[in-house]
């Protein structure tokens, strides 16, 4: 009879040890369906994890796309990451990242053709204003009535898409489109772009929030009074409550905190390397995100990785799907058995386990 | 053994050199597709461009696609690492890879880019589209002869000029051989969902639609129609297998012989941009069979129609037309320009309801 | 516009149609939600179920035979996604989006031999008696079986979760699983059972799709259906009848749209395609201003029976 022992501290090996061992696990597994499917498990594996890396023909801009791809994740997970940690489930930032890019853009394209330099930053208020606004809703609803924020933040995703649509065949048509639904290209309006902040690096201005985003996560949960409230009130809720933490700013902190960052995700995507709002200008990211915040443990240093890690995933699937031709399906299934394998090898950190005979009762 | 290593390394060395020297000679042709290339409809076309070129050019080509690309950031990345691997010539085959397409081609001013559907062309980047209207005039004089309840079924995905143009000239060519038919147009907001295309082609089947034109990917609304025993036309590709009863004929996208086209430009080095749009001359707009359904004088109506069309003595928009409100479009004998039909987006005078924005 | 053109027992018969597989989906979801976990993947499971069914009613020229291996193969999915929530203690949230990445992925590899191809469909089958009752007789009784099966479940569903023990059983679990473990119930296998019962519904609902509402096989031809199963639970504020209003809001708020635009009215599609939402998140909000949190109270959290 095997058996689950809840160990008295996390295991500090198995938290470092389990990436690892999943990522093996996944390069095996995922190794047999890449040969199931006719291809050489080994060019399939290095393709993915290696090329898009160190690969001659390649890295140089893959390395910089690594950058691009990962920044929205972690930009919303670090954002997610605090509200998971204190028990508050926003699963709706698609929606906050939609609704940032939607008033981010927005925004911009209110003063189009204006070359005025306060445009940009005006711009990341918006979209941080944006996402906040909606998270504010499941925020309050929870906070008044005590409804729960999974499903109304889930919920207004689709809300959100609907807005996307809307905007985007009406409100923020682009008048010089030829009647296609989407609006004028950010990219050509440069007041309006979110630029690479040194060429060729894909460090644009989201990214770098985004490495800001995970120092300021850090010291926050580490140094920091409320971070530790956080903590509380998700491992312990009654003790928080006796330690006088007040659930409601929790509440409103962490997915307004979470709002914020993923509104500014979206607006970052939409003035860079998206350009422009279109119908179904939301790729996922918001989704992604909250399996990256996994991924990373909650832990903003984790999470960093977790982004890089699947942002690989990505660009270095696209590389085997066009090189090898392995089917694009087949990396979805190759990132979800990361997903499962990370999660499965989880167990370890908590628990010990115990071969033992059944007891007798 | 050794005499072996050195003859088996020289062998090596010659074949290494040789290698090169074919990936020089060979010409690498990228696709990106938006949809699975299974999709039965406007991917598969594509995917069908593809391997006819593989077969014109054999050894000489090369080819690759990668299918399911999302449009905007996504695509832009996926073209760039096509380019970085090799690629002389690419063609997007989408409308949301119109700017992506720009952008990438500025880095690869080597490589030669193809856009489908769009309207931005630059140094390395051509535009080609087709004249789908030029079918759908066909199938709609053919729908107007042979509908009993006068109401025609139109699914329509997006409200954009190609949908539009397709639906006035649809309806134009109905109502010129049938005054009283009725175009019902339903926006499903997409151009593949099964499930809702079928919900679509059932709504409009149970509103008394006889025949039901589509202009979204999947072969649903076809096998709506056959499961009621009514009429259609397929879209993109032949949908005879979803309707073996139902289907009238498929304006079928032939993108093989424009595809064959360039890459041998490409080849020759005498490759330049520039925008096409094609039509049933150059046969990028083809027809499967027409139905045994079609009586015997409609079908030789349809056919030398598409003999006007394709040798050019009749345009498909050719006046008197009016605008929806009733104010002039075309006069007698004019026909409609090729800048008014790109970013057409009003309807033609008795269509019912409204363009949704 | 001509309204009258909308013949209101055709547009219920075909809601009925559209909303089947949501209403079965949402139903599978709301026995796993009543043990007390919440399985996201539902879209995932769907998706599965429809090309493994669709693909075994191809091949043996039998759809009955395509809806029960579309159940099993729903069912085995969840058990990936049981394994590691309930044994591993996997987060039930992370997990769910997992298995729909999962699902998603292993349908369209398994898809690719299938697309194209035409599958044998359910036969209408016209109730004797019923089916001869004006008007109603069309709309509400000359459908295919599964649509029948899917109400006759949701009274199985209703009539198990109100009267028998198991119901009370699974309910407790739901509600604490601290006192039903401490009343000696075994927690984890009781939530396994709920959560196959959920696989299989969401299978059926994908097959659904395929060998009847469409039917051929398309790639992520479920598009997004069963994230509106997950919708409609929380609408039907985790009550079986409810799920079948729910199920038929939904799928008819889409039908409705298709038939008034058929008629020539003039809609705003967005707005009508976001209403179901804005419309679950009242009732959300209603349920809960009353103090009834709604929701199974434990919902979601971990059961690990330390000592």
């Amino acid at each position: 009879m095997i058996r689950l022992e809840k160990r008295a501290q996390p295991s500090q090996f198995w938290t470092f040890a389990t990436p690892f061992l999943a990522v093996i696990m996944t390069m095996i597994v995922g190794g047999i369906m890449f040969a199931a499917l006719g291809s050489d498990p080994f060019e399939a594996i290095r393709t993915i994890f290696w090329d898009p890396l160190f690969s001659e023909q390649f890295a140089a801009y893959s390395r910089p796309q690594l950058l691009v791809k990962a920044g929205p994740l972690i930009l919303i997970a670090i954002g997610l990451s605090l509200g998971f940690k204190a028990g508050i489930w926003n699963i709706g930032a698609e929606g906050q990242y939609i609704i940032g890019a939607i008033c981010g853009a927005g925004m911009g394209l209110a003063f189009y053709p204006s070359e005025s330099f306060v445009i940009f930053p005006l711009m990341i208020l918006a979209g941080a204003l944006g996402g906040w606004a909606w998270a504010m809703i499941p925020a309050v609803l929870k906070v008044r009535f005590g409804t729960n924020e999974i499903l109304v933040s889930l919920m207004l995703v689709y809300v959100a898409e609907n807005l996307l649509a809307s905007v985007s065949s009406g409100l923020l048509k682009n008048p010089d489109g030829m009647g296609f639904p989407g609006s004028r290209n950010l990219q050509q309006y440069p007041a309006a772009a979110n630029l690479e902040i040194f060429q060729s690096t894909g460090m644009h201005w989201g990214v770098l929030s985004a490495f800001i985003a995970v120092i300021f996560a850090y010291a926050l949960l580490s140094r920091h009074m409320f971070g530790f409230q956080i903590r509380l009130a998700g491992e312990a809720p009654r003790a928080a409550r006796f330690a006088g933490v007040r659930p409601s700013r929790i509440v409103f902190l962490c997915l307004g905190i979470a709002g914020a960052l993923a509104g500014m995700a979206g607006m970052f995507e939409v003035a860079g390397p998206a350009g422009q709002i279109t119908i179904d200008f939301n790729s996922g990211y918001g989704f992604t995100a909250i399996i990256v915040a996994f991924l990373g443990r909650l832990h903003p240093i984790g999470i960093l990785f977790a982004g890089l890690l699947m942002a690989l995933t990505y660009i270095g699937g696209e590389l085997a799907s066009l090189m090898l031709g392995i089917p694009s399906a087949a990396i979805q299934l190759f990132q979800g058995m990361l997903l499962f394998f990370l999660l499965a090898t989880d167990v370890f950190i908590n628990f010990r386990i115990r071969f033992s005979k059944r007891e007798v009762v | 053994m050794k005499r072996r290593t050195l003859l088996a390394s020289a062998a090596a060395v010659a074949l290494a050199f040789s290698g090169t020297a074919m990936a020089e000679d060979k010409t690498k042709v990228g696709f990106v597709f938006v949809g699975p290339v299974g999709d039965g409809g406007w991917t598969t076309e594509h995917n069908n461009g593809r391997l006819a070129v593989e077969e014109a050019f054999g050894d000489k080509v090369e080819t690759v696609f990668q299918e399911k690309v999302p449009e905007g950031a996504d695509s832009e990345r996926v073209m760039t690492q096509m380019a970085l691997s090799g690629a002389d010539l690419i063609f997007t085959t989408s409308f949301g890879y119109m700017d992506p397409t720009i952008n990438v081609a500025k880095k690869f001013p080597d490589v030669k880019f193809e856009h489908a559907t769009g309207y931005r062309q630059s140094e390395n980047v051509s535009s080609y589209s087709a004249r789908f209207y030029e079918g759908r005039a066909v199938i709609g004089h053919i729908a107007g002869k042979m509908t009993k309840t006068n109401k025609v079924g139109y699914i329509a995905s997006f409200p954009i000029p190609e949908v539009i143009r397709g639906i006035n000239s649809a309806y134009l060519h109905a109502k010129r051989v049938n005054p009283d038919v009725e175009f019902s147009v339903v926006w499903v907001y997409t151009w593949e969902d099964a499930a809702k295309e079928a919900d679509a082609a059932e709504a409009l089947i149970n509103q008394g639609a006889d025949i039901l034109m589509q202009h979204t990917d999947t072969t649903a609304p076809m096998l709506k129609a056959e499961e009621a025993g009514i009429l259609a036309f397929g879209q993109a590709s032949d949908m005879i297998a979803a309707g073996p009863n139902a289907q009238l004929t498929s304006i079928i996208d032939d993108w093989a012989p424009y595809y064959i086209e360039r890459t041998q430009a490409v080849m020759d080095g005498t490759w330049g941009s520039q925008n096409t749009w094609h039509g049933i001359k150059e046969g990028m707009v083809a027809f499967a069979d027409m139905s045994d359904k079609i009586p015997t004088d409609v079908r030789a109506e349809a056919l030398q129609m598409i003999e006007d069309l394709k040798d050019g003595s009749y345009h498909a928009f050719t006046g008197p037309i009016n605008k929806q409100d009733g104010s002039a479009w075309l006069a007698e004998g004019e026909t409609a320009d090729d800048g008014t039909l790109a970013g057409m987006s009003f309807y033609v005078e008795g269509i019912t309801g409204d363009i949704p924005n | 516009m001509d309204l009258s053109s909308i013949n209101p027992v055709l547009l219920i018969a075909s809601l009925m149609v559209s909303a089947t597989p949501i209403l079965l989906a949402a139903l599978g979801e709301l026995v796993v939600e009543k043990s007390g976990v919440l399985n996201l993947g539902v879209e995932g499971m769907m998706i599965t179920g429809a090309i493994c069914g669709f693909a075994i009613g191809v091949n043996t020229g039998s759809p009955v035979l395509g809806f029960m291996f579309s159940a099993l193969c729903g069912a085995l999915l969840s058990l990936a996604f049981g394994i590691l929530t309930q044994y591993l203690l996997s987060n039930q949230v992370a997990t769910g989006l997992g298995l729909t990445l999962v699902g998603l992925g292993l349908s369209s590899l398994i898809g690719k031999p299938y697309e194209g191809i035409k599958s044998p469909t359910l036969q209408k089958m016209e109730l004797p008696l019923l089916s001869d009752i004006p008007i109603f007789g069309k709309m509400f009784f000359s459908h295919d079986p599964m649509v029948y099966f899917s109400v006759a479940l949701v009274a199985a569903v209703w009539a198990v979760l109100k009267f028998s023990r198991a119901g009370l059983i699974l309910r407790a679990v739901g509600e604490s699983h601290d006192a039903a473990h401490a009343l000696g119930y075994k927690v984890v296998r009781i939530r396994m059972l709920a959560i196959l019962f959920g696989g299989a519904c969401a299978g059926l609902a994908g097959a659904y799709i395929s060998l009847v509402r469409v039917p051929q096989w398309t790639e992520g031809m479920t598009a997004g259906a069963g994230w509106i199963a997950l919708a409609i639970v929380v609408f039907a504020s985790w009550k079986p009848w409810r799920i079948l209003i729910g199920a038929y809001l939904f799928g008819g708020v889409t039908v409705l749209q298709l038939n008034l635009q058929a008629a020539g009215a003039k809609v705003p599609i967005e707005v009508l395609s976001m209403s179901p939402y804005l419309i679950t998140i009242t009732v959300l909000v209603i349920i809960s201003a009353r103090g009834n949190h709604g929701a199974p109270a434990a919902l979601g959290k971990i059961f690990h029976a330390s000592r």
